[in-house]
């Protein structure tokens, strides 16, 4: 009976693991491989030695990333903050709100900014009606971190949001009770109490935007590359598989480390920690 | 008013919506005394507690302490502190952070706050648990902690809602003691809210009953279980048989059929009264001697007594004995004059008092389920 019982057991749990075997695993032994073999699969390092070309373009898709990280959580914070402190109603109109453009497509939403942006775009336009302008805006860095963080910025607020809609009111009276002003309590309870929220919002933000290339393509115009782009461009123009499987294998170390140190600091407060992608 | 009241609530007032939580409620608090606020779920008591706090404002009246109006204040700046119903400990601090936390607001030096914690545990028993964290603590003594955390800032007054409430019995009568031992030795006033009415005669100095957000008595446990104003606090506070009675004269009262010698006077000659009679109170006598006759219905075994309703005229009396009585039995009543207590008929009068059905019980229990 009992091995019947644990073979039932492993052919409902055999879906599962055939699904991660499949398309977690293999595919990351695969990037592996290819990162160091060459186009007849004999082994080879040139691939990772030539990764130093592209030593600046990876500090800028790192430096970007955190930029629009930061930006993003110094706007989603209060946002956050501000959502779950108001009235059940007004709760879910402003939850919907920040929702609402993510229904749309994400190609559509980094497309329309460059009808905003562009040079005889809409905001130039209108800047020209009341004699300011014009902006040159399109294909720099800002619109590139613009791009990031108005993509991005939902994937903050939501986690902080549940983190702080969590806060039990009894705590802020403690505190309060205790002789906490309102920055005190803030500082005290409010904020050590999000930190778990938090780090799931920077894993959440910071990852998409080290590796897009959408929208530094659209945005940037091209002459601000990040990492993403030259992987894309390995794969879809020079056809080397084998190297652009190398760029993906140290972007991907990089944004481990990245949050292996996001989590360490995160833990030193909060025990429980965070959603971890 | 004496001297040394502390805190003085004038004509306080809440609405909340069309629930009026509070009705023109005024009372005072002196210094140094463990007063508690009783009553059923829905009194008004948790309100009090809290306007006093600071953690609501009244819409009507004032709230005085140390004769100067404190309405207005932020709780953060009265000298006051609670110990909240769920502890409200912070979870991401470990017990020393905790109880430092009022501390560190205070900014007091570093040495101090160590000496200040290290005597708070020892006051709580919790000596050496500085380290730990706080979900790793059990029930009880999270309690603790929440009463160090709130003793160590040092406050005037201490506000307690339902502290023991989330506590099994044992532990929370060992508490009560504790409790009360800390406020004999700190010479702290607590305000003390509760349901629990053992609890609330066991600890007190003063137990204010509340009903319907009125305070329905003011006085010591004694006087509250002795001399209760009306069949709401008769019935609230322990077991009590109330019946529809007459002041005959001064000192001479019918009820049941019959007349009784009693120790109340001042009423009106022949005015409608409740009389309350206790069921520990109630002589049971051979039926040729007896002031009432009646029968035995029921037969509880409780361990020191047994508690027996018995059916008089219709209305079911209980009765506490040592002596058992078999379920049938014609039995003798009487009944002391000392055991016979007058009150003025209120809008209470008839809700409470008879044993045909327990109902008392079932509405406690309605009360915890209410609460959580």
């Amino acid at each position: 009976m009992k091995r019947k019982d644990s073979l039932a057991q492993r052919l409902c749990a055999s879906p599962h693991i055939v699904w991660s075997a499949l398309f977690i695993v293999v595919p990351l032994i695969m990037v592996v491989y290819y990162a160091f073999t060459d186009k007849t699969g004999a082994f080879t390092l040139d691939n990772i030695s030539r990764l130093s070309d592209y030593t600046t373009t990876f500090l800028r898709s790192i430096w970007y990333g955190i930029i629009a990280t930061i930006i993003c959580l110094v706007i989603a914070y209060p946002v956050a903050y501000i959502i779950a402190r108001s009235k059940a109603r007004v709760q879910s109109t402003m939850i919907m709100l920040v929702m609402i453009p993510m229904w749309m497509n994400f190609l559509l939403r980094t497309y329309s900014w460059m009808t905003l942006l562009a040079d005889n775009g809409v905001i130039n336009n209108l800047l020209a009606k009341i004699g300011a302008g014009p902006l040159h805006m399109i294909n720099t860095a800002g619109a590139v971190i613009l791009g990031m963080v108005y993509n991005f910025l939902p994937y903050m607020i939501l986690p902080i949001y549940t983190v702080m809609t969590k806060l039990d009111n009894s705590l802020i009276e403690a505190a309060q009770d205790l002789g906490a002003n309102k920055a005190r309590v803030f500082i005290d309870v409010v904020v050590p109490h999000s930190i778990s929220g938090v780090v799931s919002g920077i894993t959440m933000v910071f990852v998409p935007s080290v590796s897009t290339f959408y929208i530094s393509q659209k945005l940037g115009g091209g002459s601000f590359a990040l990492i993403g782009d030259i992987i894309e461009m390995q794969f879809q123009i020079s056809n080397n598989f084998n190297f652009g499987a190398a760029l993906s294998l140290v972007l991907m170390i990089l944004i481990l480390i990245c949050m292996t140190v996001m989590n360490r600091f995160g833990d030193n407060d909060e025990s429980k920690g965070g959603v971890m992608i | 008013m004496e001297n040394n009241v502390i805190i003085d609530l004038k004509n306080i007032s809440v609405k909340l919506g069309d629930n009026q939580i509070l009705e023109n409620l005024s009372m005072y608090i002196r210094d140094k005394e463990f007063i508690t606020l009783l009553g059923p779920s829905g009194c008004g008591k948790t309100t009090t507690l809290r306007i006093i706090g600071g953690f609501l404002e009244p819409d009507a009246g004032e709230i005085v302490f140390e004769d100067k109006v404190i309405n207005g204040v932020p709780p953060h700046k009265r000298q006051v502190n609670t110990i909240f119903q769920r502890y409200a400990l912070f979870p991401h601090l470990n017990v020393y952070e905790n109880i430092a936390f009022g501390l560190r607001i205070k900014k007091l030096k570093e040495e101090e706050i160590r000496d200040t914690v290290k005597e708070m545990l020892a006051l709580v028993n919790l000596s050496g648990f500085e380290r730990r964290n706080i979900n790793s603590l059990s029930g009880g003594q999270q309690q603790r902690v929440a009463i160090a955390r709130a003793l160590a800032v040092k406050p005037r007054v201490l506000l307690l809602d339902e502290p023991l409430g989330a506590l099994d019995l044992k532990l929370r009568k060992d508490m009560q003691v504790e409790l009360k031992n800390i406020q004999q030795r700190l010479g702290i006033t607590f305000i003390y809210v509760t349901h629990d009415q053992e609890e609330a005669l066991s600890m007190s100095d003063t137990v204010v009953v509340m009903d319907g957000g009125v305070i329905q008595q003011i006085g010591t446990p004694q006087d509250v279980y002795n001399e209760p104003k009306n069949a709401f606090v008769a019935d609230f506070i322990g077991e009590s048989n109330i019946l529809d009675g007459k002041m005959l004269e001064d000192f001479k009262c019918s009820f049941s059929g019959a007349q009784f010698q009693c120790l109340d006077k001042g009423f009106g000659i022949g005015e409608s009264v409740d009389v309350v009679v206790r069921p520990e109170d109630v002589d049971i006598v051979p039926v040729e001697k007896g002031i009432l006759t009646g029968i035995v219905t029921s037969v509880t075994f409780k361990g020191v007594h047994f508690e027996i309703i018995v059916d008089i005229g219709g209305f079911k009396w209980m009765i506490q004995t040592t002596d058992y009585e078999p379920v049938g039995k014609k039995i003798g009543l009487d009944i002391e004059p000392d055991a016979i207590h007058i009150m003025k008929k209120s809008r209470y009068s008839g809700l409470y008092g008879d044993y045909s059905s327990f109902s008392d019980e079932i509405d406690h229990l309605s009360d915890i389920v209410e609460e959580e």
